[in-house]
């Protein structure tokens, strides 16, 4: 789950890394209100769950409260690589001296977290990372450890940070840690840490993603993620425990299991078929369940035919076509419907298919290439 | 012979009068897994499966009673991390962890804390092992392999269903099918699988079953180029996976470019692997 730059900052500052004056706003006028609270130079930035936003025009200085509101009035109307910006964080502007890339996160090779700064802030860090990796600074954090004080000298020294601001770049980095490890975030990332004018060290952004499997130790994180951001359709999935990814091609596909859902899509698009979604219906996949998963994959509009390959193990294949039985009751899906069953309880789940008008498939191969051509027939 | 798990294998079940860990506990015990006992907190003295196995309170009092080698654990994600912890501390060398969505911090703290212990874990998040013909700890349904030569590691589930129920087909059997699960921090990997493959004299042939996300797979197909002297067959899950998006497993995401299937393809053929086109050409590449 992402966290927007205003809540990511709002919970750096309750562990005390310093951020500059400001709040957000979902109208020009709050955002001027603000302003004139600030005094001064303000910055708007747009408040999506995206990169690139900077680029997109979504982050403007504004001389005074009047500017703030013209310039919030653009940037609430924009639109960032599809979603449309419904808050403005209007920040008092910053002067800066220096900027940092400062950041921790999971390194799934080392097993360990990581943190990574490097001197070149600001800019695009995955460029400087590909073209001068000697300038990115990488420390691994002992998980049962924790980061030891030494670690973040070694850091400053390696970005080379003024001595008489390790100290404090130190109390910074042990309050990121924690903002990491105690809301199982899999990335904390503060990317410019400035120095500004007054040689002082700031968070001038901030980005948060938490590990949704951590979510049920952290109810008052749950709780604000941002539904607008997401598709429907995936926030439905999500409430019976479905696994779904809208995609552009026809052919929707249910499936138990990660790994398989995407063979599934892969062997689709081999026999020259475009997969409509990935949905995995996960282990043990009731009635209830598959039901759901059908009229998710019909909301889409582009589904010309449906393939659905199961392969019992712990869910029984009888469960599931009695699932596919009650949501065509339901739902009248005027779509080819492709069933591919096979493990326990298989022949139970085909018989009572038999009479649903569907067109069953044998093998992997045999029933990928039955709903291309069905798909394609439409 | 085989890898990890064999008939004399001594299973307990963490988590054994839970629904899942009931369910699977009936039916390895059916498939001839040596089911010796099992652990709920505040169920000890009780017995499951017609009075045939005795369920504890710790895993140390099981371990004690029974003298088993092997924990397989079906307890929630939020337990998990615990019933590793405690698996380890009671000084049993194999855990195979069936548990679904542990959270990655807990898991970066267990591996640290087990690979201290020199524990080998399995998962989580994985189906866990089959020898075919003699013991299955964890969930793959025994009816889809048999016994032979091949050894089996897989980074999915069902897929790998997939693959030993398309080999049974064409009459291939598996030495030992290792799921190794697909979180991002796990276990154990797939060079560990493949180095005792590698020493295993039953096993002539190996299939490896990767995805998206991570870069195993190309560590493999490195020390598969270095090390190996038995053929490997591959798959990889992923092709077309948008990037950047969570698929379901918390491994399968791209990073940073890196990890792709294509990226993974080209590694593994490189290093000499036939990298099938979808999961029943896997099974006839091995002809």
């Amino acid at each position: 789950m992402k966290l927007h730059e205003y809540q990511s900052k709002y919970i750096f500052s309750k562990y005390g890394i310093p951020i500059p004056k400001g709040r957000v706003a979902a109208t020009a006028e709050a955002a001027k209100q603000i302003a004139q609270e600030l005094g001064g130079r303000v910055v708007i930035k747009a408040q999506v769950l995206v990169g690139g936003r900077g680029k997109a025009g979504g982050v403007k200085v504004a001389k005074d409260p009047a500017e703030a509101e013209q310039l919030a009035t653009q940037i609430l109307s924009l639109e960032i690589k599809g979603l449309p910006v419904r808050k403005v964080l209007v920040d008092e502007a910053a002067a800066i001296q220096t900027e940092i890339y400062f950041a921790i996160t999971n390194d799934r090779a080392a097993r360990r977290p990581v943190m990574i700064a490097s001197a070149a802030g600001g800019v695009d860090i995955e460029e400087v990372a590909h073209t001068n990796p000697e300038k990115i600074i990488k420390v691994h954090i002992d998980p049962l450890l924790g980061l030891r004080d030494y670690q973040t000298r070694d850091i400053a020294a390696g970005i080379d940070l003024p001595r008489e601001l390790w100290r404090e770049f130190n109390s910074i980095a042990q309050a990121l840690w924690k903002v990491y490890n105690e809301n199982d975030a899999t990335l904390a990332e503060i990317n410019p840490l400035i120095i500004n004018t007054s040689g002082k060290l700031v968070a001038l952004d901030g980005k948060m993603m938490i590990d949704d499997n951590a979510l049920f130790r952290h109810i008052d994180l749950a709780e604000i993620r941002d539904i607008d951001e997401e598709a429907p359709a995936e926030i439905e999935a999500r409430k019976y425990g479905l696994s779904y990814i809208k995609l552009d091609g026809t052919i929707g596909c249910m499936v138990n299991g990660a790994g398989l859902a995407m063979t599934t899509m892969d062997i689709v698009k081999l026999f020259g078929g475009e997969p409509a979604n990935f949905l995995d219906v996960g282990g043990g996949a009731g009635a209830e369940k598959v039901a759901a998963a059908m009229k998710i994959i019909l909301t889409d509009s582009n589904v010309k035919a449906v393939l659905f390959n199961i392969f019992g193990g712990i869910t029984r294949c009888d469960e599931v076509a009695r699932g596919i039985l009650a949501a065509i009751d339901e739902v009248k899906p005027q779509v080819p419907m492709i069933v591919r069953l096979v493990g326990t309880n298989a022949e139970e789940g085909r018989r009572l298919l038999a009479d649903a008008n569907m067109i069953t498939a044998e093998t992997l191969v045999d029933a990928a290439q039955k709903a291309v051509q069905a798909a394609n027939k439409k | 012979m085989s890898i990890l798990i064999d008939s004399k294998t001594r299973v307990i079940v963490q988590g054994i009068t839970g629904n899942e860990g009931l369910f699977h506990t009936t039916q390895m015990h059916a498939y001839g897994t040596n089911i010796v006992g099992g652990v709920t907190p505040g169920k000890g003295g009780e017995w499951v499966l017609n009075d045939k196995v005795p369920v504890f309170d710790s895993v140390k009092l099981a371990a004690e009673a029974t003298g088993a080698n092997c924990s397989v654990i079906f307890v929630p994600a939020k337990f998990a991390p615990d019933a590793m912890f405690e698996a380890a501390d009671a000084g049993i060398p194999l855990i195979v962890c069936i548990t679904e969505g542990v959270a990655v911090q807990d898991m970066m703290r267990v591996r640290n804390y087990l690979d201290q212990k020199r524990v080998r874990l399995i998962g989580p998040n994985c189906p866990g092992m089959l020898t075919p013909g003699q013991s299955k700890v964890g969930i793959i349904p025994g009816n889809i392999a048999i016994p032979g030569n091949v050894g089996v590691v897989s980074r999915s589930g069902t897929l790998t269903y997939e693959v030993l129920y398309a080999m049974m087909n064409l009459g291939l059997g598996a030495s030992t099918c290792v799921g190794i699960g697909g979180d991002p921090v796990n276990g154990t990997n797939f060079i560990d699988v493949l180095e005792m493959f590698q020493h295993d004299v039953q096993t002539e042939k190996v299939v490896l079953i990767g995805e998206i996300g991570g870069t195993d797979e190309e560590k493999a197909a490195e020390y598969i180029a270095k090390e190996m002297t038995k053929p490997v067959v591959a798959f990889i899950a992923g092709q077309t996976a948008p990037p950047g998006k969570r698929m379901g497993h918390a491994g399968a995401i791209i990073e940073g470019g890196a990890g792709t299937a294509a990226d993974k393809v080209r590694a593994l053929e490189a290093a000499r692997v036939k990298v099938a086109r979808h999961p029943e050409e896997i099974a006839q590449l091995l002809k």
